[in-house]
């Protein structure tokens, strides 16, 4: 018996993504890593996910590339890349708009390390995606929408 | 215990592109099992990767990053035969190390 | 969990009588989407751990299943389920790459096909196999479907497939045909292949066994089929039967010819 996929089901014709992502504030508070950044990865807005990293009001640069599809044909699997060609990128996060927490990733580049990289992300709905780099120590960032719709049975 | 992960690494004109697949539920704690009962949440929140010795990238994650996570990154230099270790730990200690050579 | 069938039972109604116009093509287009999540597919993490299982010796006679063959001879697996399913003498059956890996296993390692075929889909012996097939799968990667339709007990399979393929029955009256006869039909947003052409055959056989993004499971063919029939509210068919490698070998020898995708990576 696939518990799971019954309860996609029932979560109203599938919109089960949306169940799962429905209020990611409730990470306990029992994290095992001090480093881990709590303040950063439950903010519930933009601004105080920029506050979290004392990022201010990040300018836009097209010198951030966020490849993600338009599209998306399941929100709980979204590939999302970012590329970075400013100098000195030493971090990359990368932040969902319309998730109930915006932020899902941070990558630390020490020197040396490419400002490339990729992940995948659950999207509860159709949001724009933000990556934010800081680079030199100033903060800049780029957005990118992408769409999330429903499957049907089998794909 | 924690599955291994699977992890490519190649060199290739001075740079070494990395791809780390991570066997990881990756739970949310917002879903609630057939009983009705929460799963509790359960995901990776902190990674590092090591070339030799050196660190080369650390991540932290939430429980917006999907189920089975995947990460691919480059950094420069990297030769073939290399060490590359990749470790994870996740919000209840569990933790993973594994290593490959840089194809 | 009557909610639920009845939602479902709408959907599907709502599909046969007004499928979407092929007007939504461009805006519902998941090439992107899916060749962003073929490199790194997370069914390489069954993969793995599949080949970790051909190679260790389990169950009662301590057995690995480095002699188990799939039709190339003894423990080649290169190739194999681009070929499958076919006649083996030995058995003298029709097998799927699910039914003969459950064969080795039973008789080279002694592990009993019933806890197989009584079990259930990603637990216990099932899931090995299932993993099993990802490893044996991953190495027809691009390999064009290439099934002997020569053998008599072959094409009885094939016309038996075909025959089942368009049998209406259960609650709904429906049959496979009912979702997978005409071209460019959708449930919501998922695309479903016209099986009665080569091309669509070939889409769907060749795409699965493929991960799912929407509940991170690997789902075999046999789960595939099985999951139709339940989607059809008929009788759920026994693990390996002959009616679930009926459809197999209707299905490949349909699609014979173009490139498998195995695995797949499904919404």
């Amino acid at each position: 018996m696939n518990h799971q996929r019954r309860d996609t089901l029932k979560a109203g014709g599938g919109l089960g993504v949306l169940g799962l992502l429905a209020a990611a504030g409730m990470i306990k508070p029992e994290m095992a890593n001090a480093a881990w950044n709590q303040t950063a990865f439950e903010a519930k807005n933009m601004d105080a996910a920029f506050a979290a990293f004392s990022a201010g009001k990040p300018a836009e640069s097209a010198d951030v590339v966020i490849t993600a599809p338009d599209i998306a044909e399941n929100g709980a699997v979204v590939p999302v890349g970012v590329v970075s060609k400013l100098p000195k990128t030493e971090q990359i996060v990368i932040m969902i708009e319309k998730n109930p927490n915006m932020v899902a990733a941070t990558f630390n580049l020490p020197e040396g390390t490419v400002a490339d990289v990729q992940t995948r992300v659950k999207m509860g709905q159709t949001s724009d995606v933000y990556a934010m780099v800081k680079a030199d120590g100033k903060f800049y960032m780029a957005k990118k929408e992408v769409k999330v719709t429903l499957g049907g049975c089998g794909g | 215990m924690a599955s291994p992960m699977r992890i490519r690494a190649a060199a290739k004109d001075g740079v070494t592109e990395v791809r780390v697949l991570m066997s990881h539920v990756m739970e949310t704690g917002q879903r609630k099992d057939s009983a009705g009962a929460v799963i509790p949440a359960h995901f990776i929140t902190e990674l590092t990767a090591k070339h030799n010795d050196k660190l080369v990238l650390s991540a932290e994650f939430g429980p917006s990053v999907s189920t089975n996570p995947y990460l691919a990154f480059k950094f420069n230099g990297g030769a073939k035969g290399d060490k590359l270790v990749v470790s994870w730990v996740d919000n209840k200690g569990d933790t993973r190390t594994d290593e490959v050579q840089i194809a | 969990m009557k909610k639920q069938l009845l939602l479902t039972a709408l959907g599907a109604a709502i599909v046969l009588t007004a499928p979407l116009a092929t007007a939504a093509d461009d805006e519902l287009n998941f090439d992107a989407y899916r060749e962003m999540l073929a490199d790194g597919n997370p069914a390489e993490l069954f993969e793995m751990e599949g080949e970790e299982l051909w190679r260790t010796a389990r169950g009662p006679k301590n057995a690995t299943l480095e002699q188990c063959d799939l039709g190339l001879g003894p423990g080649v697996v290169e190739g194999a389920a681009a070929q499958l399913p076919r006649y083996f003498a030995d058995t003298d059956k029709v097998q799927d790459l699910e039914s003969r890996l459950m064969h080795c296993m039973e008789a080279q390692q002694g592990i009993p096909s019933a806890e197989i075929i009584n079990g259930s889909f990603g637990k216990g012996e099932r899931g090995k196999l299932a993993a099993l097939v990802a490893y044996v799968v991953t190495h027809s990667k691009g390999k064009p479907i290439a099934v002997d339709l020569s053998h008599p007990k072959v094409k009885e399979m094939y016309d038996m497939g075909e025959r089942v393929f368009h049998y209406r029955t259960g609650a709904m009256d429906f049959a496979c045909s009912s979702c997978h006869s005409q071209d460019d039909k959708r449930i919501r947003a998922t695309q479903l292949p016209n099986i009665t052409k080569p091309e669509g055959a070939a889409a769907g056989w060749g795409s699965w066994p493929a991960y799912r993004v929407s509940n991170s499971q690997f789902w075999t063919m046999q789960h595939r089929l099985w999951d139709c029939f339940r989607q059809q509210r008929t009788a759920e068919p026994v693990f390996a039967s002959d009616v679930t490698i009926a459809l197999s070998v209707f299905m490949a020898g349909k699609g014979n010819g173009a490139e498998a995708q195995w695995p797949g990576v499904k919404r």
